[in-house]
Protein backbone atom coordinates (compact mmCIF):
# COMPACT_ATOMS: atom_id res chain seq x y z
CA UNK A 1 0.00 0.00 0.00
CA UNK A 2 2.37 2.26 1.18
CA UNK A 3 4.44 1.24 -2.43
CA UNK A 4 1.29 2.23 -4.20
CA UNK A 5 1.05 5.43 -2.40
CA UNK A 6 4.79 6.53 -3.52
CA UNK A 7 3.74 5.96 -6.67
CA UNK A 8 0.66 7.89 -6.98
CA UNK A 9 2.94 10.83 -5.31
CA UNK A 10 6.20 10.13 -8.11
CA UNK A 11 3.48 10.56 -11.13
CA UNK A 12 1.67 13.49 -9.56
CA UNK A 13 4.97 15.37 -8.36
CA UNK A 14 6.71 14.65 -11.94
CA UNK A 15 3.36 16.49 -13.48
CA UNK A 16 3.54 19.16 -11.06
CA UNK A 17 7.52 19.45 -11.73
CA UNK A 18 7.29 19.26 -15.58
CA UNK A 19 4.01 22.33 -15.74
CA UNK A 20 6.61 24.85 -13.24
CA UNK A 21 9.47 24.29 -15.29
CA UNK A 22 7.46 25.07 -18.54
CA UNK A 23 7.24 28.71 -18.46
CA UNK A 24 6.16 29.02 -22.19
CA UNK A 25 3.21 26.39 -20.87
CA UNK A 26 1.93 28.07 -18.56
CA UNK A 27 1.77 32.03 -20.35
CA UNK A 28 0.31 30.00 -23.23
CA UNK A 29 -2.75 28.23 -21.50
CA UNK A 30 -3.20 31.65 -19.40
CA UNK A 31 -3.35 33.56 -22.59
CA UNK A 32 -7.04 31.74 -24.03
CA UNK A 33 -8.83 32.30 -21.15
CA UNK A 34 -7.30 36.04 -20.90
CA UNK A 35 -8.53 36.89 -24.46
CA UNK A 36 -11.74 35.04 -23.78
CA UNK A 37 -12.43 36.59 -21.04
CA UNK A 38 -11.48 40.80 -22.28
CA UNK A 39 -11.56 40.51 -26.13
CA UNK A 40 -14.73 38.47 -27.25
CA UNK A 41 -16.13 38.91 -23.60
CA UNK A 42 -15.76 42.38 -24.31
CA UNK A 43 -17.16 42.53 -27.59
CA UNK A 44 -20.07 40.47 -26.70
CA UNK A 45 -21.02 42.34 -23.84
CA UNK A 46 -20.92 45.98 -26.29
CA UNK A 47 -23.10 44.17 -28.57
CA UNK A 48 -25.90 43.20 -26.47
CA UNK A 49 -26.23 46.67 -25.44
CA UNK A 50 -26.90 47.61 -29.60
CA UNK A 51 -28.98 44.33 -29.89
CA UNK A 52 -31.02 43.38 -26.77
CA UNK A 53 -31.23 47.08 -25.54
CA UNK A 54 -29.70 46.16 -22.23
CA UNK A 55 -26.66 47.26 -20.66
CA UNK A 56 -24.61 44.20 -21.17
CA UNK A 57 -22.63 45.24 -18.55
CA UNK A 58 -23.41 41.58 -16.63
CA UNK A 59 -22.88 39.63 -19.37
CA UNK A 60 -19.22 39.83 -18.63
CA UNK A 61 -19.69 38.69 -14.79
CA UNK A 62 -21.73 35.79 -16.02
CA UNK A 63 -19.12 34.69 -18.61
CA UNK A 64 -16.74 35.05 -15.70
CA UNK A 65 -17.10 31.58 -14.44
CA UNK A 66 -17.60 30.28 -18.03
CA UNK A 67 -14.15 31.18 -18.39
CA UNK A 68 -13.23 29.14 -15.44
CA UNK A 69 -14.54 26.40 -16.18
CA UNK A 70 -12.97 26.64 -20.02
CA UNK A 71 -9.60 26.46 -18.30
CA UNK A 72 -9.67 24.07 -16.22
CA UNK A 73 -11.56 22.09 -19.12
CA UNK A 74 -8.84 22.20 -21.60
CA UNK A 75 -5.53 22.08 -18.98
CA UNK A 76 -6.65 18.78 -17.43
CA UNK A 77 -8.10 17.48 -20.53
CA UNK A 78 -4.57 18.03 -22.35
CA UNK A 79 -2.72 16.86 -19.34
CA UNK A 80 -4.66 13.52 -19.24
CA UNK A 81 -4.52 13.03 -23.06
CA UNK A 82 -0.45 13.42 -23.03
CA UNK A 83 -0.77 9.73 -21.72
CA UNK A 84 -1.35 8.68 -24.81
CA UNK A 85 2.53 9.66 -26.21
CA UNK A 86 4.00 9.54 -22.90
CA UNK A 87 3.15 5.94 -22.79
CA UNK A 88 4.76 5.45 -26.47
CA UNK A 89 7.23 7.02 -26.61
CA UNK A 90 7.85 8.66 -23.11
CA UNK A 91 8.87 8.00 -19.49
CA UNK A 92 5.70 6.30 -18.74
CA UNK A 93 6.43 3.68 -21.33
CA UNK A 94 9.30 3.20 -18.47
CA UNK A 95 6.97 3.87 -15.30
CA UNK A 96 4.67 0.69 -16.94
CA UNK A 97 7.64 -1.87 -16.51
CA UNK A 98 8.04 -0.75 -12.77
CA UNK A 99 6.11 -2.68 -9.79
CA UNK A 100 3.51 0.33 -9.42
CA UNK A 101 -0.16 -1.04 -10.12
CA UNK A 102 -1.66 0.67 -13.50
CA UNK A 103 -4.26 1.75 -11.05
CA UNK A 104 -1.70 3.99 -9.05
CA UNK A 105 -0.46 5.71 -12.28
CA UNK A 106 -4.00 6.53 -13.41
CA UNK A 107 -4.54 8.38 -10.12
CA UNK A 108 -1.42 9.94 -10.03
CA UNK A 109 -2.04 11.15 -13.19
CA UNK A 110 -5.97 12.20 -12.32
CA UNK A 111 -4.05 14.27 -8.96
CA UNK A 112 -1.42 15.43 -11.51
CA UNK A 113 -3.95 16.97 -14.30
CA UNK A 114 -6.21 18.59 -11.24
CA UNK A 115 -3.33 19.97 -9.33
CA UNK A 116 -2.24 22.15 -12.68
CA UNK A 117 -6.24 22.92 -13.53
CA UNK A 118 -6.18 24.18 -9.86
CA UNK A 119 -3.61 26.42 -10.20
CA UNK A 120 -4.83 27.77 -14.02
CA UNK A 121 -8.43 28.05 -12.64
CA UNK A 122 -7.10 30.04 -9.13
CA UNK A 123 -5.09 32.76 -11.72
CA UNK A 124 -8.44 33.20 -13.76
CA UNK A 125 -10.07 33.32 -10.28
CA UNK A 126 -7.66 36.05 -9.26
CA UNK A 127 -8.14 38.37 -12.07
CA UNK A 128 -11.84 38.54 -10.68
CA UNK A 129 -11.40 42.37 -9.13
CA UNK A 130 -10.51 43.46 -12.72
CA UNK A 131 -14.23 42.63 -13.91
CA UNK A 132 -16.01 43.96 -10.22
CA UNK A 133 -16.48 40.77 -8.99
CA UNK A 134 -16.39 40.44 -5.35
CA UNK A 135 -14.63 37.34 -4.57
CA UNK A 136 -14.09 36.17 -0.63
CA UNK A 137 -11.84 33.51 0.61
CA UNK A 138 -15.31 31.09 1.33
CA UNK A 139 -16.21 31.87 -1.69
CA UNK A 140 -12.49 31.32 -3.71
CA UNK A 141 -11.85 27.60 -1.76
CA UNK A 142 -15.78 26.45 -2.79
CA UNK A 143 -14.80 26.80 -6.27
CA UNK A 144 -11.82 25.70 -5.86
CA UNK A 145 -13.75 22.43 -4.38
CA UNK A 146 -15.87 22.78 -8.04
CA UNK A 147 -12.67 22.68 -9.99
CA UNK A 148 -11.02 19.47 -8.28
CA UNK A 149 -14.23 17.48 -9.39
CA UNK A 150 -14.66 19.36 -12.43
CA UNK A 151 -10.90 18.57 -13.16
CA UNK A 152 -10.72 15.13 -11.88
CA UNK A 153 -14.08 14.59 -14.10
CA UNK A 154 -12.33 15.81 -17.17
CA UNK A 155 -9.02 13.96 -16.44
CA UNK A 156 -10.81 10.94 -16.19
CA UNK A 157 -12.54 11.18 -19.07
CA UNK A 158 -9.21 12.17 -20.99
CA UNK A 159 -7.97 9.20 -19.53
CA UNK A 160 -10.75 6.58 -20.88
CA UNK A 161 -10.21 8.04 -24.20
CA UNK A 162 -6.74 7.87 -24.01
CA UNK A 163 -6.81 4.14 -23.43
CA UNK A 164 -9.39 3.42 -26.17
CA UNK A 165 -7.92 5.26 -29.14
CA UNK A 166 -4.09 5.72 -28.84
CA UNK A 167 -3.29 7.44 -31.97
CA UNK A 168 -2.15 11.65 -32.50
CA UNK A 169 -4.75 11.47 -35.38
CA UNK A 170 -8.00 10.84 -33.32
CA UNK A 171 -6.57 12.93 -30.95
CA UNK A 172 -7.57 16.35 -33.07
CA UNK A 173 -10.90 14.64 -33.86
CA UNK A 174 -11.85 14.46 -30.25
CA UNK A 175 -10.72 18.05 -29.70
CA UNK A 176 -13.07 19.31 -32.56
CA UNK A 177 -15.99 16.77 -32.05
CA UNK A 178 -15.87 16.34 -28.39
CA UNK A 179 -13.95 19.08 -26.72
CA UNK A 180 -15.35 21.94 -28.41
CA UNK A 181 -18.81 20.75 -28.23
CA UNK A 182 -18.61 20.40 -24.40
CA UNK A 183 -17.41 23.95 -23.67
CA UNK A 184 -20.04 25.83 -26.33
CA UNK A 185 -23.18 23.53 -24.65
CA UNK A 186 -21.75 23.90 -21.20
CA UNK A 187 -23.80 27.44 -20.23
CA UNK A 188 -19.99 29.39 -20.10
CA UNK A 189 -20.79 31.30 -23.09
CA UNK A 190 -24.39 31.72 -23.01
CA UNK A 191 -27.24 31.17 -20.66
CA UNK A 192 -28.73 27.78 -21.39
CA UNK A 193 -32.14 28.60 -19.57
CA UNK A 194 -33.69 30.05 -22.54
CA UNK A 195 -31.92 28.49 -25.69
CA UNK A 196 -33.38 25.65 -27.90
CA UNK A 197 -34.59 22.73 -26.81
CA UNK A 198 -32.28 20.26 -28.28
CA UNK A 199 -29.43 22.38 -26.80
CA UNK A 200 -30.79 21.88 -23.49
CA UNK A 201 -31.33 17.92 -23.52
CA UNK A 202 -27.15 18.09 -24.98
CA UNK A 203 -26.28 20.39 -22.05
CA UNK A 204 -27.83 18.40 -19.61
CA UNK A 205 -25.71 15.14 -20.24
CA UNK A 206 -22.76 17.44 -20.31
CA UNK A 207 -20.86 16.85 -16.96
CA UNK A 208 -19.27 20.75 -17.43
CA UNK A 209 -22.62 22.63 -17.47
CA UNK A 210 -22.60 21.14 -14.03
CA UNK A 211 -19.22 22.31 -13.09
CA UNK A 212 -20.11 26.01 -14.60
CA UNK A 213 -23.26 26.03 -13.00
CA UNK A 214 -21.86 25.25 -9.86
CA UNK A 215 -19.54 27.94 -9.82
CA UNK A 216 -21.34 30.43 -11.18
CA UNK A 217 -23.81 29.82 -8.18
CA UNK A 218 -21.50 29.86 -5.72
CA UNK A 219 -19.38 33.26 -7.47
CA UNK A 220 -22.78 35.06 -8.57
CA UNK A 221 -25.20 34.04 -6.20
CA UNK A 222 -27.85 34.84 -8.56
CA UNK A 223 -31.07 32.65 -8.53
CA UNK A 224 -32.03 33.64 -12.35
CA UNK A 225 -28.61 32.31 -13.90
CA UNK A 226 -29.03 29.36 -11.85
CA UNK A 227 -29.60 26.02 -14.05
CA UNK A 228 -29.94 23.31 -11.22
CA UNK A 229 -29.61 23.37 -7.36
CA UNK A 230 -26.32 23.45 -5.86
CA UNK A 231 -26.52 20.05 -4.85
CA UNK A 232 -27.63 18.60 -7.53
CA UNK A 233 -24.48 20.07 -9.41
CA UNK A 234 -21.74 18.54 -6.31
CA UNK A 235 -24.11 14.98 -6.71
CA UNK A 236 -23.66 14.93 -10.60
CA UNK A 237 -20.38 15.95 -10.37
CA UNK A 238 -19.10 13.24 -7.89
CA UNK A 239 -20.70 10.52 -9.29
CA UNK A 240 -19.36 10.93 -12.83
CA UNK A 241 -16.40 11.44 -11.15
CA UNK A 242 -16.07 8.44 -9.32
CA UNK A 243 -17.90 6.51 -12.48
CA UNK A 244 -15.72 7.66 -15.16
CA UNK A 245 -12.35 7.82 -13.02
CA UNK A 246 -13.09 3.55 -12.54
CA UNK A 247 -13.38 3.46 -16.09
CA UNK A 248 -10.05 4.85 -16.53
CA UNK A 249 -8.19 2.73 -13.93
CA UNK A 250 -9.95 -0.13 -16.07
CA UNK A 251 -9.71 0.20 -19.52
CA UNK A 252 -5.99 1.40 -18.61
CA UNK A 253 -5.09 -1.48 -16.75
CA UNK A 254 -5.76 -3.39 -19.69
CA UNK A 255 -3.09 -5.58 -21.36
CA UNK A 256 -3.16 -5.44 -25.61
CA UNK B 1 32.58 -21.64 -20.72
CA UNK B 2 32.01 -19.04 -17.66
CA UNK B 3 28.81 -20.72 -16.76
CA UNK B 4 29.70 -22.69 -13.38
CA UNK B 5 26.40 -22.07 -12.68
CA UNK B 6 23.96 -23.24 -15.36
CA UNK B 7 20.89 -21.99 -13.66
CA UNK B 8 17.75 -20.28 -16.13
CA UNK B 9 17.34 -16.91 -15.26
CA UNK B 10 14.65 -16.95 -18.19
CA UNK B 11 12.51 -19.80 -19.65
CA UNK B 12 10.44 -19.62 -22.98
CA UNK B 13 8.55 -22.61 -23.98
CA UNK B 14 6.11 -22.52 -27.26
CA UNK B 15 5.87 -18.49 -27.15
CA UNK B 16 2.93 -17.12 -29.58
CA UNK B 17 1.66 -13.81 -29.95
CA UNK B 18 -0.63 -12.80 -33.18
CA UNK B 19 -1.98 -9.65 -33.49
CA UNK B 20 -5.23 -9.46 -35.60
CA UNK B 21 -4.58 -13.07 -37.33
CA UNK B 22 -0.64 -11.49 -37.92
CA UNK B 23 1.76 -14.16 -36.27
CA UNK B 24 4.28 -12.20 -34.87
CA UNK B 25 5.87 -14.63 -32.74
CA UNK B 26 5.39 -18.14 -33.85
CA UNK B 27 6.11 -20.95 -31.65
CA UNK B 28 9.55 -19.93 -29.94
CA UNK B 29 10.90 -21.80 -26.77
CA UNK B 30 14.61 -20.89 -25.40
CA UNK B 31 16.37 -20.18 -22.36
CA UNK B 32 18.81 -17.84 -20.94
CA UNK B 33 21.32 -18.52 -18.03
CA UNK B 34 22.46 -16.70 -15.11
CA UNK B 35 24.90 -14.05 -15.84
CA UNK B 36 25.13 -14.74 -19.43
CA UNK B 37 24.58 -12.12 -22.73
CA UNK B 38 22.51 -13.61 -24.10
CA UNK B 39 21.81 -11.86 -27.92
CA UNK B 40 18.46 -11.46 -29.98
CA UNK B 41 19.35 -10.93 -33.28
CA UNK B 42 17.47 -10.40 -36.87
CA UNK B 43 15.71 -8.05 -38.97
CA UNK B 44 13.20 -5.37 -37.79
CA UNK B 45 9.73 -6.70 -37.61
CA UNK B 46 11.57 -10.36 -36.60
CA UNK B 47 9.83 -10.15 -33.89
CA UNK B 48 12.21 -9.44 -31.32
CA UNK B 49 10.58 -6.24 -29.21
CA UNK B 50 7.26 -8.23 -29.20
CA UNK B 51 8.79 -11.38 -27.30
CA UNK B 52 11.06 -8.90 -24.90
CA UNK B 53 7.79 -6.68 -24.21
CA UNK B 54 6.10 -10.07 -23.40
CA UNK B 55 8.80 -11.35 -20.94
CA UNK B 56 8.63 -7.63 -19.25
CA UNK B 57 5.07 -7.72 -18.68
CA UNK B 58 4.27 -5.11 -21.14
CA UNK B 59 2.31 -7.08 -23.43
CA UNK B 60 0.21 -10.36 -23.05
CA UNK B 61 0.92 -13.14 -24.92
CA UNK B 62 -1.27 -15.42 -27.13
CA UNK B 63 -0.12 -18.77 -25.65
CA UNK B 64 3.42 -20.68 -24.05
CA UNK B 65 5.04 -20.59 -21.07
CA UNK B 66 7.42 -17.39 -19.57
CA UNK B 67 9.24 -17.36 -16.44
CA UNK B 68 11.72 -15.09 -15.09
CA UNK B 69 13.81 -15.49 -11.71
CA UNK B 70 10.99 -18.89 -11.25
CA UNK B 71 8.41 -16.22 -11.55
CA UNK B 72 5.45 -16.32 -14.06
CA UNK B 73 5.07 -13.73 -16.58
CA UNK B 74 0.99 -13.46 -16.18
CA UNK B 75 0.53 -14.50 -12.59
CA UNK B 76 3.58 -12.61 -11.11
CA UNK B 77 4.29 -9.65 -12.80
CA UNK B 78 5.21 -6.86 -9.87
CA UNK B 79 7.40 -9.74 -8.75
CA UNK B 80 9.24 -9.85 -11.96
CA UNK B 81 9.12 -6.04 -12.73
CA UNK B 82 10.68 -5.55 -9.52
CA UNK B 83 13.92 -8.15 -10.59
CA UNK B 84 14.31 -6.23 -13.85
CA UNK B 85 15.66 -3.33 -15.84
CA UNK B 86 14.86 -2.01 -18.87
CA UNK B 87 16.21 -0.01 -21.57
CA UNK B 88 13.71 0.22 -24.40
CA UNK B 89 14.11 0.96 -28.52
CA UNK B 90 12.39 4.19 -28.24
CA UNK B 91 13.62 6.90 -25.63
CA UNK B 92 11.88 7.10 -21.87
CA UNK B 93 13.64 9.50 -20.37
CA UNK B 94 11.78 13.00 -19.23
CA UNK B 95 13.74 15.45 -21.08
CA UNK B 96 12.20 18.22 -19.19
CA UNK B 97 13.99 16.85 -16.02
CA UNK B 98 17.71 16.96 -15.12
CA UNK B 99 19.42 12.86 -14.97
CA UNK B 100 19.62 13.29 -10.78
CA UNK B 101 15.97 13.78 -10.98
CA UNK B 102 15.29 10.93 -13.53
CA UNK B 103 16.90 8.95 -11.22
CA UNK B 104 14.91 9.67 -8.20
CA UNK B 105 11.92 9.11 -10.09
CA UNK B 106 12.78 5.92 -11.08
CA UNK B 107 14.11 4.54 -7.72
CA UNK B 108 10.93 5.95 -5.69
CA UNK B 109 9.00 4.02 -7.74
CA UNK B 110 11.26 0.70 -6.97
CA UNK B 111 10.37 2.33 -3.20
CA UNK B 112 14.69 2.54 -3.03
CA UNK B 113 15.34 4.41 0.54
CA UNK B 114 16.40 7.72 -0.31
CA UNK B 115 19.79 7.73 1.71
CA UNK B 116 19.99 4.65 -0.81
CA UNK B 117 19.06 6.21 -3.92
CA UNK B 118 21.66 8.83 -3.86
CA UNK B 119 24.36 7.07 -3.42
CA UNK B 120 23.13 4.44 -5.72
CA UNK B 121 22.74 7.49 -8.73
CA UNK B 122 26.16 8.56 -8.36
CA UNK B 123 27.27 5.00 -8.81
CA UNK B 124 25.07 4.25 -11.95
CA UNK B 125 26.25 7.66 -12.98
CA UNK B 126 29.77 6.76 -12.89
CA UNK B 127 29.73 3.92 -14.79
CA UNK B 128 28.17 5.52 -17.66
CA UNK B 129 30.28 8.61 -17.45
CA UNK B 130 27.93 10.92 -16.81
CA UNK B 131 28.82 12.59 -13.41
CA UNK B 132 29.46 16.00 -14.47
CA UNK B 133 26.46 16.40 -16.38
CA UNK B 134 23.69 14.79 -13.46
CA UNK B 135 22.15 18.48 -13.36
CA UNK B 136 21.21 18.80 -16.77
CA UNK B 137 18.19 19.08 -18.25
CA UNK B 138 18.00 15.56 -19.78
CA UNK B 139 16.80 17.84 -23.06
CA UNK B 140 20.69 19.16 -23.63
CA UNK B 141 21.82 15.30 -23.90
CA UNK B 142 22.77 14.14 -27.27
CA UNK B 143 21.90 10.79 -28.57
CA UNK B 144 24.50 8.45 -26.95
CA UNK B 145 23.84 10.31 -23.30
CA UNK B 146 20.83 9.85 -23.25
CA UNK B 147 21.43 6.33 -23.88
CA UNK B 148 23.92 6.12 -21.46
CA UNK B 149 21.65 7.97 -18.91
CA UNK B 150 19.10 5.22 -20.06
CA UNK B 151 21.40 2.30 -19.82
CA UNK B 152 22.50 4.01 -15.78
CA UNK B 153 18.92 4.15 -14.75
CA UNK B 154 18.02 0.52 -15.91
CA UNK B 155 20.96 -0.72 -13.07
CA UNK B 156 19.69 1.63 -10.88
CA UNK B 157 17.27 -0.88 -8.53
CA UNK B 158 19.72 -3.32 -9.05
CA UNK B 159 18.15 -5.71 -11.54
CA UNK B 160 18.95 -9.56 -11.84
CA UNK B 161 18.40 -9.70 -15.36
CA UNK B 162 18.80 -6.10 -17.90
CA UNK B 163 17.09 -5.73 -21.07
CA UNK B 164 18.38 -3.68 -23.58
CA UNK B 165 16.18 -3.27 -26.79
CA UNK B 166 18.03 -2.12 -30.01
CA UNK B 167 20.30 -0.12 -27.74
CA UNK B 168 22.76 1.24 -30.57
CA UNK B 169 19.64 2.15 -33.20
CA UNK B 170 20.07 5.48 -34.31
CA UNK B 171 23.68 6.20 -32.73
CA UNK B 172 26.98 6.80 -34.69
CA UNK B 173 29.95 4.33 -35.14
CA UNK B 174 31.84 5.60 -32.25
CA UNK B 175 29.30 6.46 -29.94
CA UNK B 176 27.96 2.82 -30.08
CA UNK B 177 31.27 1.00 -29.82
CA UNK B 178 30.79 3.09 -26.37
CA UNK B 179 27.86 1.62 -25.63
CA UNK B 180 29.36 -1.52 -25.91
CA UNK B 181 32.41 -0.39 -24.06
CA UNK B 182 29.87 -0.04 -20.91
CA UNK B 183 27.67 -3.13 -21.24
CA UNK B 184 30.90 -5.41 -21.28
CA UNK B 185 32.05 -3.59 -18.04
CA UNK B 186 28.64 -4.22 -16.74
CA UNK B 187 29.11 -7.57 -17.13
CA UNK B 188 32.79 -8.00 -15.65
CA UNK B 189 32.01 -6.32 -13.00
CA UNK B 190 28.46 -7.09 -12.00
CA UNK B 191 26.33 -10.09 -11.60
CA UNK B 192 23.91 -9.73 -13.88
CA UNK B 193 22.08 -10.81 -17.05
CA UNK B 194 21.83 -9.16 -19.93
CA UNK B 195 19.01 -9.62 -22.95
CA UNK B 196 19.85 -7.74 -25.82
CA UNK B 197 18.79 -7.29 -29.08
CA UNK B 198 19.89 -5.94 -32.49
CA UNK B 199 20.10 -6.06 -36.19
CA UNK B 200 23.41 -5.03 -36.35
CA UNK B 201 25.40 -8.36 -37.04
CA UNK B 202 28.49 -7.30 -35.75
CA UNK B 203 27.96 -5.97 -32.48
CA UNK B 204 26.22 -8.68 -30.97
CA UNK B 205 29.45 -10.87 -31.31
CA UNK B 206 30.05 -9.67 -27.68
CA UNK B 207 27.53 -12.00 -26.64
CA UNK B 208 27.88 -15.53 -24.78
CA UNK B 209 24.80 -17.06 -26.91
CA UNK B 210 23.00 -15.54 -29.88
CA UNK B 211 19.33 -16.46 -30.68
CA UNK B 212 19.06 -15.66 -34.77
CA UNK B 213 15.23 -14.75 -35.11
CA UNK B 214 13.40 -14.31 -38.44
CA UNK B 215 9.87 -13.68 -39.00
CA UNK B 216 8.68 -14.88 -35.54
CA UNK B 217 10.69 -17.82 -35.02
CA UNK B 218 14.38 -18.81 -33.94
CA UNK B 219 16.24 -20.41 -36.96
CA UNK B 220 19.48 -20.81 -35.06
CA UNK B 221 20.84 -20.64 -31.04
CA UNK B 222 24.48 -21.02 -30.15
CA UNK B 223 27.61 -19.24 -29.13
CA UNK B 224 28.56 -16.68 -31.87
CA UNK B 225 32.11 -18.94 -32.56
CA UNK B 226 29.73 -21.75 -33.15
CA UNK B 227 27.48 -20.04 -35.77
CA UNK B 228 30.63 -18.67 -37.80
CA UNK B 229 31.51 -22.41 -37.62
CA UNK B 230 28.41 -23.57 -39.06
CA UNK B 231 29.73 -21.74 -42.43
CA UNK B 232 32.51 -23.98 -44.02
CA UNK B 233 34.92 -21.55 -43.73
CA UNK B 234 36.28 -18.72 -45.50
CA UNK B 235 34.06 -16.36 -47.71
CA UNK B 236 35.03 -15.81 -51.41
CA UNK B 237 33.81 -13.18 -53.23
CA UNK B 238 34.79 -12.68 -56.78
CA UNK B 239 34.34 -10.25 -60.09
CA UNK B 240 34.70 -11.69 -62.93
CA UNK B 241 33.88 -11.12 -67.00
CA UNK B 242 31.54 -14.40 -67.30
CA UNK B 243 29.78 -15.08 -64.00
CA UNK B 244 27.90 -18.56 -65.61
CA UNK B 245 31.02 -20.01 -66.79
CA UNK B 246 32.60 -19.03 -63.32
CA UNK B 247 29.86 -20.72 -61.12
CA UNK B 248 29.96 -23.81 -62.90
CA UNK B 249 33.86 -24.30 -62.96
CA UNK B 250 33.87 -23.44 -59.14
CA UNK B 251 30.97 -25.93 -58.42
CA UNK B 252 33.18 -28.53 -60.07
CA UNK B 253 36.55 -27.43 -58.70
CA UNK B 254 34.96 -27.02 -55.07
CA UNK B 255 31.92 -28.85 -54.64
CA UNK B 256 30.21 -26.08 -52.56
CA UNK B 257 27.11 -23.65 -54.08
CA UNK B 258 28.18 -20.19 -55.60
CA UNK B 259 25.63 -17.61 -54.65
CA UNK B 260 25.46 -14.37 -56.53
CA UNK B 261 26.53 -11.43 -54.24
CA UNK B 262 25.88 -7.42 -54.52
CA UNK B 263 27.46 -5.46 -57.66
CA UNK B 264 27.33 -8.47 -60.03
CA UNK B 265 29.61 -10.57 -58.07
CA UNK B 266 29.29 -14.15 -56.97
CA UNK B 267 30.71 -15.77 -53.69
CA UNK B 268 31.35 -19.31 -52.18
CA UNK B 269 32.52 -21.07 -48.99
CA UNK B 270 36.12 -22.47 -48.84
CA UNK B 271 38.12 -24.13 -46.10
CA UNK B 272 41.80 -22.75 -46.67
CA UNK B 273 41.18 -19.66 -48.73
CA UNK B 274 45.68 -18.67 -48.59
CA UNK B 275 46.43 -21.83 -50.54
CA UNK B 276 43.06 -21.79 -52.76
CA UNK B 277 43.19 -18.46 -54.13
CA UNK B 278 46.50 -18.82 -56.28
CA UNK B 279 45.90 -21.71 -57.62
CA UNK B 280 42.25 -20.35 -58.72
CA UNK B 281 43.94 -17.45 -60.23
CA UNK B 282 45.95 -19.12 -62.17
CA UNK B 283 43.63 -22.47 -63.58
CA UNK B 284 40.54 -20.02 -63.74
CA UNK B 285 39.20 -20.56 -67.35
CA UNK B 286 37.47 -16.68 -66.72
CA UNK B 287 39.17 -13.20 -66.14
CA UNK B 288 38.97 -12.44 -62.46
CA UNK B 289 38.46 -8.60 -62.02
CA UNK B 290 38.57 -8.77 -58.21
CA UNK B 291 39.22 -11.49 -55.57
CA UNK B 292 38.39 -11.31 -51.87
CA UNK B 293 38.40 -13.37 -49.11
CA UNK B 294 37.31 -12.91 -45.65
CA UNK B 295 36.41 -14.97 -42.19
CA UNK B 296 32.58 -15.23 -41.88
CA UNK B 297 30.39 -12.90 -39.95
CA UNK B 298 27.13 -13.14 -38.33
CA UNK B 299 25.72 -11.58 -41.59
CA UNK B 300 26.57 -14.47 -43.20
CA UNK B 301 25.28 -17.18 -41.15
CA UNK B 302 21.89 -14.72 -41.11
CA UNK B 303 22.32 -15.26 -45.10
CA UNK B 304 23.03 -19.06 -45.09
CA UNK B 305 19.69 -19.28 -43.26
CA UNK B 306 17.88 -17.08 -44.70
CA UNK B 307 18.98 -16.67 -48.10
CA UNK B 308 18.61 -12.59 -47.47
CA UNK B 309 20.79 -10.15 -45.64
CA UNK B 310 19.72 -8.23 -42.62
CA UNK B 311 18.73 -4.98 -44.31
CA UNK B 312 17.24 -1.44 -42.86
CA UNK B 313 13.62 -1.82 -43.74
CA UNK B 314 11.46 0.80 -45.04
CA UNK B 315 10.10 3.04 -42.15
CA UNK B 316 6.97 0.78 -40.94
CA UNK B 317 3.99 3.12 -40.08
CA UNK B 318 4.66 3.52 -36.46
CA UNK B 319 8.43 4.91 -37.09
CA UNK B 320 6.63 7.76 -39.39
CA UNK B 321 4.31 8.56 -36.25
CA UNK B 322 7.31 8.52 -33.84
CA UNK B 323 8.78 10.93 -35.92
CA UNK B 324 5.97 13.13 -36.24
CA UNK B 325 4.99 12.89 -32.75
CA UNK B 326 8.74 13.75 -31.74
CA UNK B 327 8.76 16.74 -34.13
CA UNK B 328 5.47 17.52 -32.44
CA UNK B 329 6.80 17.46 -29.03
CA UNK B 330 9.58 19.38 -29.69
CA UNK B 331 7.30 22.55 -30.19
Amino acid sequence: MKKELIGVYTIWLRDIKRYFRDKPRIVGSLAQPILFLFVLGTGIASSLSTFGGGSGKDFLSFMFPGIVGMTVLFTSFFSAMSIVWDREFGFLREVLVTPISRTSIVVGKLLGGSTIAMIQGSIILLLSPLLKIPITFAIFFKVLVIIFLVAITISAMGIVLASVIKSMQAFQVITNFLLMPMFFLSGALFPLNDTVKWMKVVSRINPLSYGIDAMRTIILNNPDLQLYPLWLDIVVLVSVTVVMSILGAVLFSRQD
Amino acid sequence: MNDINTNNIIEVKNLVKEFKGLRAVDDITFSVKENEIFGFLGPNGAGKTTTINIICTLLSKTSGEVTLCGHNVTRERNKIRNCIGMVFQDPSLDDKLTALENLYFHGLLYNIPRRTLKERSEEVLKIVNLTSRKNNLVMTYSGGMKRRLEIARGLLHYPKILFLDEPTLGLDPQTRNKIWDYIIKLKKNKNITIFLTSHYMEETEICDRIAIIDEGKIIALDTPDNLKNTIGGDIITILSEENVKLKKYIKEITGSDVQDAKDGKIRFEIKDSSIFIPKFIKNSPVKILSISARKPTLNDVFLDLTGREIREENASARDNIRSRMMGRMRH
